[in-house]
C-alpha cells in the first residue's frame, strides 16, 4: 500500500566516524510542494539527501518515501547530485551523460535505443539545451552543464525529486529556467526537495522550507518558517556545545 | 569487434590443433629454433642477456609469421593488449589505474609459493594454470591488503598503495629465492618479473585468447553500467546501482588480465598495458565508446609488434618491447592525436594568432582612414605602411605577413607609393570588425563599467575568441544605445588610442624601425 506522502524522514541519525553529520532529523513533505532545505556549510543538507536514498549509513531513525523504503519506490525519485561531484572532462556527450537517467528502465546489458534517445532530447528541450545534445561535455558552461543534470533528472519521469545545489554557480539566465522548470513540475504535481543557499531567493521560490543545522531547526510553509529568528537560530551557531562535544569525540577516536 | 576476436579464435584452433597433438609435441618443435626458456636456470638467463643483431633471414622468418610459435605468441600477446586496452580506458577513468600496479606487483610471492607447495598436492609446480592461480590468490591479497591498510589507519591510499606493492614483490623475491636454493628447477620462474614471451605455448595463447575473450564481452555486456559507474558513482548509487559490485566486477577484470600478461609482459611492466594505451586513446577522441575501441587498438598493436620483436631478439625481455612499442604510439598519439594533440592544439593557437593579425590589420585600417575622414563614413583612401605599425606592438614581420594574406585575399590593394588601400570587400569585412568590436567596448562601458581610457585593451583581449551568436545578442542588449544604423561610432577618440599605442609600443617600435626603414627604402 503506497502513501501519497512523498518523503517522511523519522528520527534520522547519520554518523561519519561516530561524528554525527544529522542528528535525529525529523521530516514530512507534503505532496505537490516546492521544498527549500536552507542551512549553514557543513549542516549535512547533502547527507540528509545521500542518507534519503541509502548512499550513506544511517545510525539509526527510518525513511519512507510514499509509503515504503526507498529501495521500493527508488522508480519513483529523480535525483540531480551536485555539479562538482563529478568530472567535467570525461569523455561522453551531453546526450550519453541524459540517456543515464534511462539506464534503470533501459534494464542491464541492454543498448541505449533509439526511443530512449529520443526521450533524452526531449528532456534537453526542456531545459532549452537541445542544441549542445552531441556536445561533450567537457565544452559545456557551468549553467550548461547543471542543465544537463536536470535533464538527466527528468527523463526519469519521476514523482519526488531531490535536488543538491542546483542553483550553485549558474548563470541568471540558467537559474530563471529551472525555476521555470521546478514550477512547472509542481503544476503536474511532482514534490521536489532542492538544497538551496541563496536566502534573498528563498520565499520567491519556495512553498515551504527546511530549516537545518545538524538537526531541523524549523520547517513549515515558508512564510511561517522563514524568519529572522528561525534564521538565526539556524546559522548563529547555538549548536556550539553540541559542536564542541562531537569534536571532543573525534579526537578521542584519533587517538585510539 | 567480438566477430573478430572469434575469428581470430577459430584461426588458432585450426592451425593449433590440426598440426600438433598435444604439448609435449609442440614443446619438442618449438626448441627447434629456439632453446627452450624453461629448461635455463634463473641464473644462467639473468646473465646471458648478450644480443646479436639479427641476420636478414631472422627478420624474415619473423615477419612472413612462418613459424607456429611466433604466430601463437603474437596471437597471445595481441590479444592481451587488446583486453588490457579496454580494461584500462575504465581503470583510468575510474582512477584506478594504479591500483593495476600493486596488483600485479603482489603477484610475485603467489607464483613462488604455488610452485613450492604444488607438489605437496600431488600437482606440477611449473604448470601455467597452477602457478597462475597462485599468482591471482596473491594478487587478489594484494588487494584486500591495500583496502584493508587504508581503511584501517590513517593513511592515504598512495600510500597503502606503496606499501604493499613492495612489501609484497620484496617477499616474492624472498620466495623465488628460497625456491631456487630447495626444489633447484624454478626454471622459468624469473620471466614472470620481466616477461618472456618465448616459454609461451599454445595452451597459454588459448588460456590468454579465453580470458581475454571473456574481458571483451564483459566489457561490451556492461559498457553502459561501466560508463556511468566510472562517471558518477553517486548518481549510479541513486539508482539503485550496486556499486561496489561494479567495482569488484572492473577489479577482476583487472585481475584477469594482469595474470594472463603476466608470463608475456611480466609483472613490473603490466601497468604499461592497462595505462598507456588508454592514455593515448584519450588524445584522439572525446568518446568514451572511441576511446575504447582506440585503446585496445594500441594496445593489440602494441602487443603484436612488441611481441615479434622479441621474437626477433630472444634475449631481450618480452615485456620491455611491447612497453617500448606502446610508448611509441603513446608519444604519437600525445602529438598527433586529433583532439587534444600538442600539434592540433599548437595549430589551434597559430589559428586564433593569425586571426587576431587578421582582424587587427583591418581594424587598424578602417580606424586610421575614420581619423583622416568623417566618423563612420571611412572610405577607400590610402594608409601608409608605418602609421599602420605604429597602431600597435606588432613586428614589421608580422604586419608584412598578415598584409601580404589580404592582398591575396583581395581584401586589400597596394597603391604606386607603396600606402595601403581597402578594397570593396576589405571594407565591407573592416567596418564589420570595427563594429564588433565598438559593441563590446560601449557594452563594457554600460555594463561591466570598464573605463573608457581603458576599454580598447579590454574588449580586444574577449572579442577575437567569441561565436558569431554572441554579437547578435549583444545588438539586442544595446538597441537602446545604438542609435545610428551601420558601424556605431568609437566610444572614445581613436586619436588618442593612437597616440597611446605609439607611446606604449615606441620601444618595440625602436626595435624594428631599422629593418623596416631599411625595407621601405628597398621596393
Amino acid at each position: 500500500m503506497t502513501s501519497s506522502v512523498p518523503l517522511a524522514v523519522s528520527d534520522l541519525t547519520v554518523a561519519w566516524h561516530r561524528k554525527p553529520v544529522i542528528w535525529d532529523v525529523d521530516l514530512e513533505v507534503e505532496p505537490g510542494q516546492l521544498v527549500g532545505v536552507v542551512g549553514p556549510n557543513g549542516a549535512g543538507k547533502s547527507t540528509l539527501l545521500k542518507a534519503i536514498m541509502d548512499l550513506v549509513p544511517k545510525a539509526s531513525g527510518r525513511v519512507e518515501v510514499f509509503g515504503r523504503p526507498y529501495k521500493k519506490s527508488r522508480a519513483r525519485v529523480g535525483y540531480v547530485p551536485q555539479r562538482e561531484s563529478v568530472d567535467w572532462d570525461f569523455p561522453i556527450s551531453v546526450l550519453d551523460v541524459v540517456t543515464m537517467g534511462l539506464y534503470g528502465k533501459i534494464g542491464w546489458c541492454m543498448p541505449v535505443r533509439h526511443k530512449h534517445r529520443e526521450i533524452a532530447r526531449h528532456a534537453l528541450e526542456r531545459v532549452g539545451i537541445a542544441e549542445l545534445a552531441n556536445r561533450q561535455i567537457s565544452q559545456l558552461s557551468g549553467g550548461q552543464q547543471q542543465r544537463t543534470f536536470l535533464a538527466r533528472a527528468l527523463v526519469q519521469d519521476a514523482d519526488l525529486y531531490l535536488m543538491d545545489e542546483p542553483f550553485a554557480a549558474v548563470d541568471a539566465a540558467t537559474e530563471k529556467a529551472i525555476v521555470e522548470i521546478l514550477r512547472d513540475m509542481r503544476q503536474a504535481g511532482k514534490t521536489t526537495l532542492v538544497i538551496h543557499h541563496d536566502l534573498h531567493t528563498v520565499p520567491e521560490y519556495f512553498d515551504s522550507l527546511v530549516l537545518l543545522n545538524m538537526r531541523v531547526v524549523a520547517s513549515g510553509p515558508t512564510n511561517e518558517v522563514f524568519t529572522r529568528e528561525n534564521l538565526e537560530r539556524t546559522y548563529g551557531g547555538r549548536l556550539t556545545l553540541l559542536d564542541e562535544a562531537t569534536e571532543a569525540m573525534r579526537r578521542r577516536e584519533r587517538i585510539l | 569487434m567480438t566477430h573478430l576476436l572469434l575469428m581470430l579464435m577459430a584461426w588458432l584452433n585450426a592451425s593449433g590443433m590440426g598440426s600438433v597433438s598435444d604439448a609435449a609435441d609442440l614443446r619438442f618443435q618449438i626448441s627447434d629454433f629456439r632453446i627452450f626458456e624453461r629448461s635455463v636456470t634463473i641464473a644462467e638467463s639473468l646473465t646471458d642477456r648478450s644480443i646479436d643483431w639479427p641476420d636478414w633471414s631472422q627478420w624474415q622468418r619473423v615477419l612472413s609469421l612462418r613459424d607456429y610459435n611466433t604466430r601463437i605468441v603474437m596471437l597471445g600477446t595481441g590479444l592481451l593488449g587488446l583486453a588490457a586496452g579496454m580494461v584500462g580506458s575504465f581503470t583510468l577513468l575510474r582512477r584506478r589505474a594504479l591500483m593495476g600496479d600493486a596488483l600485479s606487483h603482489a603477484t610475485l610471492p603467489g607464483v613462488g609459493l604455488a610452485f613450492l607447495l604444488a607438489p605437496k598436492f600431488g600437482l606440477d609446480g611449473k604448470s601455467l594454470p597452477v602457478l597462475l592461480t597462485g599468482a591471482a590468490l596473491s594478487g587478489i591479497a594484494g588487494v584486500a591488503a591495500i583496502l584493508y591498510v587504508r581503511n584501517l589507519t590513517r593513511l592515504k591510499e598512495d600510500a597503502a598503495l606503496g606499501i604493499v606493492l613492495s612489501v609484497f614483490f620484496g617477499a616474492g623475491i624472498a620466495i623465488l629465492t628460497i625456491a631456487q636454493q630447495g626444489a633447484g628447477h624454478v626454471a622459468g620462474l624469473e620471466s614472470f618479473i620481466y616477461g618472456k614471451t618465448a616459454s609461451m605455448i599454445a595452451d597459454d595463447a588459448r588460456l590468454i585468447a579465453g580470458a581475454g575473450l571473456a574481458s571483451l564481452i564483459i566489457v561490451t555486456l556492461l559498457f553502459k553500467e561501466l560508463t556511468l559507474l566510472c562517471f558518477d558513482d553517486t548518481f549510479a548509487g541513486s539508482r539503485g546501482y550496486p556499486v561496489l559490485l561494479l567495482d569488484l566486477v572492473l577489479m577482476t577484470l583487472v585481475v584477469a588480465v594482469t595474470i594472463i600478461g603476466l608470463q608475456a609482459v611480466g609483472l613490473v611492466l603490466m601497468i604499461a598495458l592497462l595505462v598507456i594505451p588508454a592514455a593515448a586513446a584519450r588524445f584522439w577522441t572525446h568518446d568514451l565508446k572511441r576511446m575504447t575501441l582506440i585503446s585496445a587498438g594500441i594496445g593489440g598493436a602494441g602487443g603484436l609488434v612488441g611481441s615479434a620483436m622479441s621474437a626477433v631478439f630472444p634475449n631481450l625481455p618480452s615485456g620491455a618491447m611491447i612497453v617500448i612499442v606502446c610508448s611509441v604510439l603513446f608519444f604519437l598519439s600525445m602529438f598527433l592525436g586529433r583532439s587534444r594533440g600538442i600539434l592540433v592544439r599548437v595549430a589551434r593557437r597559430w589559428e586564433l594568432n593569425r586571426t587576431v593579425d587578421h582582424q587587427h590589420l583591418l581594424r587598424g585600417m578602417y580606424e586610421l582612414l575614420e581619423i583622416q575622414e568623417e566618423p563612420g563614413v571611412a572610405t577607400g583612401r590610402n594608409v601608409p605602411f608605418s602609421s599602420l605599425l605604429s597602431m600597435r606592438s606588432w613586428s614589421s614581420f608580422r604586419l608584412r605577413r598578415e598584409i601580404s594574406r589580404c592582398l591575396r585575399n583581395g581584401l586589400l590593394v597596394r597603391n604606386d607609393d607603396q600606402s595601403l588601400s581597402l578594397t570593396d570587400s576589405g571594407m565591407v569585412e573592416a567596418s564589420r570588425l570595427a563594429h564588433e568590436h565598438r559593441l563590446w567596448e560601449l557594452y563594457l562601458i554600460t555594463h561591466a563599467d570598464v573605463a573608457p581610457g581603458r576599454v580598447d585593451q579590454a574588449a580586444d583581449a574577449i572579442e577575437h575568441v567569441l561565436e558569431p551568436e554572441l554579437i547578435v545578442r549583444l545588438e539586442g542588449l544595446l538597441r537602446q544605445e545604438l542609435a545610428t544604423q551601420g558601424v556605431v561610432p568609437s566610444p572614445h577618440p581613436l586619436e588618442q588610442i593612437a597616440a597611446d599605442a605609439t607611446a606604449k609600443t615606441a620601444t618595440a617600435v625602436a626595435d624594428h624601425s631599422l629593418t623596416s626603414s631599411q625595407k621601405d627604402e628597398t621596393p
